[in-house]
């Protein structure tokens, strides 16, 4: 594993409604030996509303996060949120444009300098580290949950923007939860839209839209939903009362960060994962990992060696 | 010297930005040019004329002519300037139609660029010599490579005209994809019925031999004398003795090999004969199903034989066959949908390729002509067509239009109705492309007589609800987006080139295109031909095509063959290497550079030297460039004359 930090930035909603998905990839990370320097003084990346109105002002916006982390000598930045991750993105893409760059530069008074490599969380986990090193420091293997992965339609699309996995039906957050003992059930709308922000101007956008993802989850017999995203994670979790009263129907699915469930399966304190902050009941889930044994120590110490 | 310059303007194709009178007062200025003109066709029949007559008059011998690209008219000038009596190599052409009218729009620029090109012209016409070709004797005898229905009819086409046919096949069986087709469009008749009876003229010509199992393994010689060798493959069976019998897969225990034929639909016996009407009707054995060879134990085909034909220890066999012209009619495979992860990736057993649903609507194909959802058996109610799957698609790397899958998916719809009468089914399409000859009027059969839904609009998603499949896709006539419950998806796949065409192609020597389609010798007037003299195309070897054109090229391809060996002598190229036996130093490099194996190392005196021979070089070159002595000289390409012509674009 590279020993040299990445630049983190954890996003507005890592503070606030995705407190949780922050606590649980930091957790995550320090377990796993990558080791995340936050970015100073960041601020947010613009979100929906910026690009929504103005380019530059977006770009501006994101862009100065990547110079903030400039300032600390660190081009290599991980985010867990994808819609963060998009926005750092384009900001890179966009400063190149010649009607956008040098506006968004005027209104920063700074330059971008380096050629930064933004990547999510996720991407960083599955490429760096991979399954089977996992799968090797997993000691509290999560046999006997049944998964649905969920990537959201962010994280891999578009497709040459983010650069990451398969556009229409990635894998790699499948894999980590096998390396982490999960049973991973392959889900079909796993990049299906969940309705995102429609919450709030045209909430039957969520419930028809979201409703849609939980029914195929409940039909598939799983037990828990994963995901990667903060704003999927409210609709879903969050939301979910709503979506069942306006589909007829009782779900009850947890809706964990993958981030949790790694955690669970390195043998993490639970309160470290901020299992606490979920809306929908995580116990009957959580009950079902608890039946699992930890991996015998020899077991562990074999698969180690195996995948030296 | 005495040298005319022709100056075309092409219509305005070439005086729209080049000014051909002053290109043409400008080459009256150079060395031994002592006539120029310009014209307005020069390809055209007094532009032509126009040419006998200045050679007449000012006694020419030798002409410039500044038009096209030589590949468009090289010949037709040599022919005219032969018939003035002046050599046919005492010819050279400045192209300033591609090179220049076409590529620039500045006037000024373009005219001295043309002069240019002239000038170098001139200089290097000024060393051309007469050349002479030689005649040498042809292998009356075609090779006819894949056979499928295009080279099935270039097969039957040469040899009711007397001439013998060499067939290689690599699948057990002719017939190619024709042979897996239930009906046909846009008639509805039954596609093995049409296809069976040439198949089995194929077998029975006298004048046809046929080798099925086997591959073309090298190329070599040329036009009238080419040289194959055809590698027979392993099928365990002695198709000397096999009667096609069929006892031997009746008793195969090992009943899960995967059916080629028959595209996995349903499995077959590891000995097994690809379909009834099969030519040959031999057997083979798959190995990696029998379980002779899996387990080491087994032999039931080689006890059961009537007639003993079963080898396990069979071997790899080479044949050599000398023939006149080579068809190349290797047709195409279909695009491996698997791509498409929105479309499952393979995942969903109901979602299949067309060719597999071809297969089921077959009466001879592995469900019996009944249509059965490949999980469970079921019939299905709703089905769902996807068209431009793999076509018109740059995302997965394939732009073009593969033209027959609108058409094959309208009968699919017709006769998905006809097999089960209380279906619906709805066809995703982005254009409907039908324009043969009654082929607009059965796609609308489709929709009106059949109730087919046709639905503009790509398909975004297919995913499993239940036991049905949810097909996502817009209506973008409705601005609307549609959800359809299918019991089955058949996917309209695209054609691509056929399996390792490229490595073919380069046996042959001849081009293909980004997608591994061979390149015909002129887009629209020499479709069938190549740019190597003696190999010609039939069929979607070329570009996707359906039947009636792949046929029609069949026949085309043989009237070119025909045409090619009517006459007993052909003439040689002599536009081939020479070696000056006095600067060569046998140093052997020319013999290793070139591709044809054209060169050879012989004794002069006692002293190594390299000796061309001549009927097998193809004048490319590379020995010149190579030798450091400048012995071997490829005659009308000399290093002389290559200097001249840049000397005179360092003069300008």
């Amino acid at each position: 594993m590279a020993s040299s930090p990445l630049a983190y930035y954890p996003g507005c909603s890592g503070l606030g409604t995705s407190m949780e998905y922050d606590r649980s990839t930091r957790a995550v990370c320090e377990a796993l030996g990558i080791p995340l320097k936050d970015i100073p003084d960041w601020s947010c990346c613009g979100s929906t509303p910026a690009h929504t109105v103005d380019h530059a002002l977006s770009t501006a916006l994101s862009a100065r996060n990547l110079i903030q982390a400039e300032t600390i000598g660190l081009s290599d930045i991980a985010t867990p949120c994808p819609s963060c991750l998009k926005n750092l993105k384009t900001a890179m893409a966009r400063w190149q444009d010649p009607k956008i760059g040098p506006a968004a530069e005027k209104l920063l008074g700074k330059s971008l300098q380096e050629r930064h490599r933004v990547r999510s969380v996720l991407q960083v986990l599955y490429e760096e580290l991979g399954p089977e090193a996992l799968a090797a420091k997993v000691s509290r293997p999560l046999a006997g949950l049944k998964v649905v992965p969920y990537y959201g339609c962010l994280m891999t699309r578009p497709k040459d923007l983010m650069d990451f996995d398969d556009e229409e039906y990635p894998v790699s957050m499948d894999r980590l939860l096998e390396a982490a003992g999960a049973e991973v059930l392959p889900f079909p709308l796993k990049v299906e839209c969940c309705g995102a922000s429609m919450g709030i101007p045209l909430n039957k956008a969520v419930t028809r839209l979201s409703g849609k993802i939980l029914e195929l989850a409940a039909s598939l017999g799983a037990d828990a939903v994963a995901v990667a995203c903060p704003l999927c994670q409210m609709n879903l979790d969050l939301r979910q009362g709503q979506v069942e009263k306006a589909n007829h129907a009782i779900y009850k699915l947890p809706v964990f960060y993958y981030t949790q469930l790694l955690g669970l399966a390195l043998g993490l304190p639970e309160r470290d994962l901020g299992l606490s902050k979920l809306n929908v009941n995580p116990e009957p889930a959580l009950a079902l990992i608890r039946q699992s044994r930890p991996k015998p120590a020899a077991e562990t110490a074999a698969t180690t060696e195996d995948a030296a | 010297m005495r040298i005319g310059v022709f100056v075309c303007h092409c219509g305005s194709n070439i005086a729209a930005t080049v000014d051909s009178a002053a290109v043409a007062a400008a080459a009256r200025d150079f060395d031994e040019v002592v006539f120029s003109t310009d014209t307005m066709y020069t390809c055209s029949e007094p532009g032509q004329t126009g040419i006998i007559e200045a050679i007449k008059t000012h006694a020419l011998d030798g002409v410039v002519v500044a038009a096209c690209s030589p590949r468009m008219h090289e010949p037709t000038f040599r022919r005219a300037v032969e018939r003035a009596g002046v050599n046919r190599y005492m010819v050279e052409m400045a192209n300033i139609r591609e090179h220049v009218s076409w590529i620039g729009k500045d006037k000024e620029a373009n005219t001295n660029k043309a002069t240019e090109l002239v000038r170098m012209a001139v200089e290097k016409l000024r060393l051309n010599r007469p050349l002479f070709p030689k005649t040498f004797k042809a292998t009356r005898r075609v090779l006819v490579i894949g056979g499928g229905v295009a080279g099935i009819q270039t097969a039957l086409d040469c040899a009711e005209a007397g001439l013998e046919v060499v067939m290689v096949e690599r699948e057990s069986t002719i017939g190619g994809k024709m042979a897996k087709l239930d009906k046909t469009f846009p008639t509805v008749d039954c596609s093995s019925c049409i296809l069976g009876p040439k198949m089995v003229d194929v077998a029975q010509h006298p004048n046809i031999t046929l080798y099925a199992s086997a591959e073309v393994e090298a190329v070599s010689g040329f036009v009238g004398n080419f040289e194959v060798t055809i590698r027979k493959k392993v099928t365990c069976v002695d198709w000397e003795k096999c009667t096609g019998c069929g006892l031997c897969t009746e008793k195969c225990p090992s009943k899960k090999a995967y059916n080629r034929f028959d595209e996995g639909v349903g499995p077959t016996t590891a000995i097994n004969i690809p379909f009834p009407q099969a030519i040959p009707k031999k057997a083979v054995i798959d190995k990696e199903f029998c379980r002779y060879f899996t387990t080491g134990k087994c032999g039931v085909c080689a006890k059961i034989c009537p007639t003993g034909a079963i080898n396990y220890e069979q071997q790899e066999e080479l044949a050599q066959e000398k023939v006149g012209a080579i068809v190349a009619a290797t047709g195409y495979d279909l695009f491996d949908w698997r791509a498409y992860g929105e479309y499952g990736a393979g995942r969903y057993p109901d979602v299949i390729s067309s060719l597999q649903y071809e297969r089921m609507l077959s009466a001879s194909g592995p469900t019996g002509g009944h249509i059965k959802r490949p999980s469970d058996g079921k019939e299905p109610k709703t089905v769902v067509f996807i068209q431009c799957v793999g076509s018109r698609d740059a995302s997965i790397g394939r732009p073009y239009c593969s033209g027959f899958c609108c058409m094959y998916t309208a009968k699919q719809a017709i006769l998905t109705k006809d097999h089960i009468p209380d279906s619906q089914s709805y066809v995703f399409y982005m254009d409907i492309r039908a324009p043969g000859k009654a082929y607009d009027e059965f796609t609308r059969r489709a929709m009106e007589e059949y109730g087919a839904q046709y639905v503009r609009g790509r398909v975004a998603l297919i995913y499993p609800k239940g036991d049905k499949l949810v097909v996502r896709g817009t209506d973008t006539l409705m601005s609307s987006q549609v959800e359809v419950e299918a019991d089955l998806v058949v996917l309209a796949a695209g054609a691509e080139a056929a399996r390792n065409a490229s490595g073919l192609a380069e046996k042959l020597h001849i081009s293909y295109d980004t997608y591994g389609f061979f390149v015909e010798g002129h887009p629209k007037l020499r479709p069938v031909e190549t740019n190597t003299a003696g190999v010609f195309l039939a069929g979607a070897c070329q570009g996707p095509k359906d039947i009636p054109s792949s046929v029609a090229q069949g026949s085309a391809a043989a009237a070119k063959v025909l045409g090619l060996l009517s006459k007993d002598v052909l003439e040689s190229d002599p536009q081939i290497a020479q070696v000056t036996l006095q600067r060569c130093i046998g140093c052997g490099k020319c013999i290793r550079v070139c591709p044809f194996q054209a060169i050879r190392e012989t004794d002069f005196r006692g002293q190594r030297k390299a000796e061309v021979i001549e009927a097998v070089c193809q004048g490319c070159g590379l020995c010149n460039a190579t030798c450091p002595q400048g012995a071997i000289q490829l005659s009308h390409f000399t290093d002389n004359q290559v200097l001249a012509e840049v000397e005179a674009l360092c003069r300008c």
